[in-house]
């Protein structure tokens, strides 16, 4: 019997088919076609609610979307358009450009897809139509979207305990007393992410005793990668208000010596007061503008060049920046962090016994000010890349757009909101081999190479070898160790 | 930046002695590091030997901050000393005063301590005698001016002003703009 099959889970009907067949044996044979009846009704409902959601699916497949023109977009927007169903509209739009080749509709192209995407973005989000287009160059579709509504949110508040006066364990034990919820981070050995509290955490007497700071947890990264070691003479080149200069102290433990840069004299009395309220003894505040440090310095250990940036990975923070910054606002700054790099890697002494160490770190995403301006520097100065260190984050472009950039720069590191839920962030780890410009060191080598050329042959001719005396005198040939003919790295097969 | 005249040392230790009295001399004479005073702009700043040498060359208008700040010379030749210069108090500190939970932070807010707020004293203190306040958990709160000495402070009622305020660190908060 064909309904055992199909209800095989529960016993019951076998059982209470053998029951009337015991107690009834006339209406056993109509008991049987009822129940038969019935368990066939069941197995049909199935099949037919099984058909249905496949007929739902394949709706769903072939469900194409077909995107508005222009001057209906501009007539929603005098009419007044819903933002439910606009968020609607960018999760369609983003479906299909996923896989555009199944899902797009006949007779239109990915452009007019696009088109309606960034207009709607435009308008949901509220940004320049300039970002938007420099956020879907950089990432996928679904990731812009994504990374736009990380960016409405506010990143969690995360404090770092101050190691010159405190321990992690004892703030947070006199903070969760006090009625603050919070929990340590892992990745860090002095972070702590506040989850709620009762209490204003900046106004309580651990805080103004200088016991932990408020910072994000992405302005951690670039001092972590600087590693700053006890002893040294180090440079915070735009340090308001401080927070990194202050970890660098700790991390140095008081020792050595650290100077805290800015050139905003505003901004000076927030760093001052900060630099004195968490303890730290070593540091001396300068006024200066950046570029001009390598004139009165040349000899620091380390430097840490936070450099300003349009800070678009901090929309969160400061929502201001979604129509603050444009394509000028990027150029302007690309070239002063530009500027500003150089000076760090000439106030640095490559032949310090320790360091030679340049830290680069923007709060921007915007490959301008990030890879951009680390490729400059590889390209004009003795430096070159190295691991940051870092436990986390995504490698850093080598080719975006009509961009090519050298191959190391897939050590330096980007973070997303979207991602790692830290604001948007960038860090790059230089060192330092040479004080001489990269021309200096090219013609040295050439013209040690010459010496050393001559030399032999000097040495061989006065060997009273024959085969030389016969030989014709070789040409010196420009040696290109790295170089292209452009004068430009070469780029090499990564493996 | 230039170091202090003779002057300027006298008034400077002075204050100081009120706080911490002799071993203001443990200030110079340190076991790990020289360090030494410098004088910019009206204010006193401490710093090591090496940190100052380094410093040396910058200008009058590009340094702002050297080591740490003690306090500042008014227009009256008199020396004012600010919080920054607390955790060298602290350490030093002869007289020590420690707080109540319940009232850190009405000093916290500037106001002096009261009997109520008491929680334990240095015994001797004299009248006018410069203390360094603590909480119990001994954090250094601030400094201030006891009104009484150790023994009347017993005989006070609960609002009877034990301690004038000086400096506390809720001014990092309230005069930030002018604390440096």
């Amino acid at each position: 019997m064909e309904s055992h099959d199909e209800s095989s889970s529960h016993e019951g009907p076998e059982e209470t088919n053998q029951k009337r067949d015991l107690f009834s044996d006339d209406s056993g044979e109509e008991a049987e076609t009822a129940l038969e009846l019935k368990s066939r009704q069941r197995q049909e409902q199935q099949e037919l609610e099984e058909k249905e959601a496949m007929e739902e699916l394949q709706m769903r497949d072939s469900y194409r979307f077909i995107p508005p023109t222009m001057e209906e977009l501009e007539a929603e927007r005098e009419m007044g358009v819903e933002l439910p169903m606009m968020h609607e509209r960018i999760q369609e739009v983003v479906r299909v450009l996923s896989d555009f080749k199944h899902l797009r509709f006949e007779g239109y192209n990915r452009n007019d897809y696009l088109k309606v995407l960034k207009s709607d973005l435009v308008y949901y989000f509220g940004y320049l139509p300039y970002l938007i287009e420099k956020f879907l160059q950089m990432f996928s579709p679904a990731e812009v979207v994504e990374l736009l509504e990380a960016n409405e949110v506010k990143r969690p508040v995360t404090i770092r305990v101050n190691t010159l006066k405190s321990r992690r364990d004892d703030v947070a034990k006199k903070l969760i007393e006090r009625g603050v919820n919070l929990d340590p981070i892992d990745w860090s050995p002095v972070g702590l992410m506040v989850y709620d509290s009762t209490i204003p955490i900046g106004a309580t007497p651990e805080y103004l005793a200088g016991h932990y700071m408020i910072q994000s947890a992405s302005s951690w990264t670039p001092v972590m990668a600087l590693a700053p070691e006890v002893g040294e003479t180090v440079l915070d080149m735009a340090a308001a208000p401080g927070g990194k200069t202050s970890y660098i102290a700790a991390l140095m433990k008081n020792t050595g010596q650290l100077f805290a840069n800015d050139v905003s004299k505003s901004r000076l009395n927030a760093l001052t007061a900060n630099i004195h309220r968490l303890g730290v003894r070593n540091c001396t505040v300068i006024n200066f503008d950046g570029r001009a440090i390598p004139k009165h310095f040349s000899s620091f250990d380390r430097v840490l060049l936070d450099a300003p940036c349009t800070g678009l990975g901090i929309v969160s923070k400061d929502p201001s920046v979604k129509v603050k910054r444009d394509r000028q606002d990027i150029d302007v700054l690309a070239y002063t962090q530009k500027q500003l790099l150089l000076a760090a890697i000439d106030a640095v002494n490559a032949n310090s016994k320790t360091g030679g160490v340049i830290v680069y770190s923007t709060c921007s995403v915007t490959v301008e000010e990030n890879e951009w301006v680390v490729n400059y520097a590889l390209e004009k100065r003795c430096v070159k890349l190295v691991d940051t260190g870092l436990p986390f984050g995504k490698e850093g472009f080598t080719r975006m757009r009509q961009f090519r950039f050298h191959p190391s720069l897939k050590l330096t590191r980007r973070f997303y909101p979207h991602t790692y839920n830290m604001d948007g962030f960038y860090v790059a780890k230089f060192v330092k081999y040479d004080n001489r410009l990269p021309e200096e060191v090219a013609e040295s080598e050439k013209a040690a190479e010459a010496k050393s050329k001559s030399d032999s042959e000097e040495a061989a001719t006065t060997n009273g070898d024959n085969t030389n005396e016969t030989k014709k005198p070789r040409k010196k040939r420009k040696r290109r160790k790295n170089r292209n003919k452009t004068g430009n790295h070469k780029r090499r097969k990564v493996e | 930046m230039r170091p202090l005249s003779e002057d300027e040392f006298a008034t400077l230790f002075k204050k100081l002695s009120k706080y911490i009295g002799d071993n203001c001399r443990y200030l110079l004479e340190r076991s790990d590091k020289q360090y030494c005073f410098r004088y910019h702009r009206d204010r006193v700043y401490y710093c090591s030997e090496d940190l100052m040498k380094k410093s040396a060359s910058i200008g009058r208008k590009n340094i702002v901050s050297l080591g740490v700040c003690f306090g500042k010379f008014t227009k009256t030749g008199k020396f004012r000393l600010h919080v920054t210069a607390l955790d060298y108090l602290a350490q030093y500190a002869r007289y020590k005063l420690w707080v109540k939970p319940s009232a850190e932070l009405s000093f916290l807010y500037g106001n002096n301590v009261l009997k109520a707020g008491l929680g334990r004293i240095t015994e001797n203190t004299p009248q006018y005698q410069g203390v360094v306040i603590f909480s119990m958990a001994d954090t250094p709160l601030g400094f201030g001016v006891m009104a009484r000495s150790t023994a009347e402070c017993r005989n006070l009622g609960p609002e009877e002003i034990v301690c004038f305020h000086q400096a506390d660190l809720g001014e990092y908060l309230r005069e930030e703009d002018t604390i440096v």
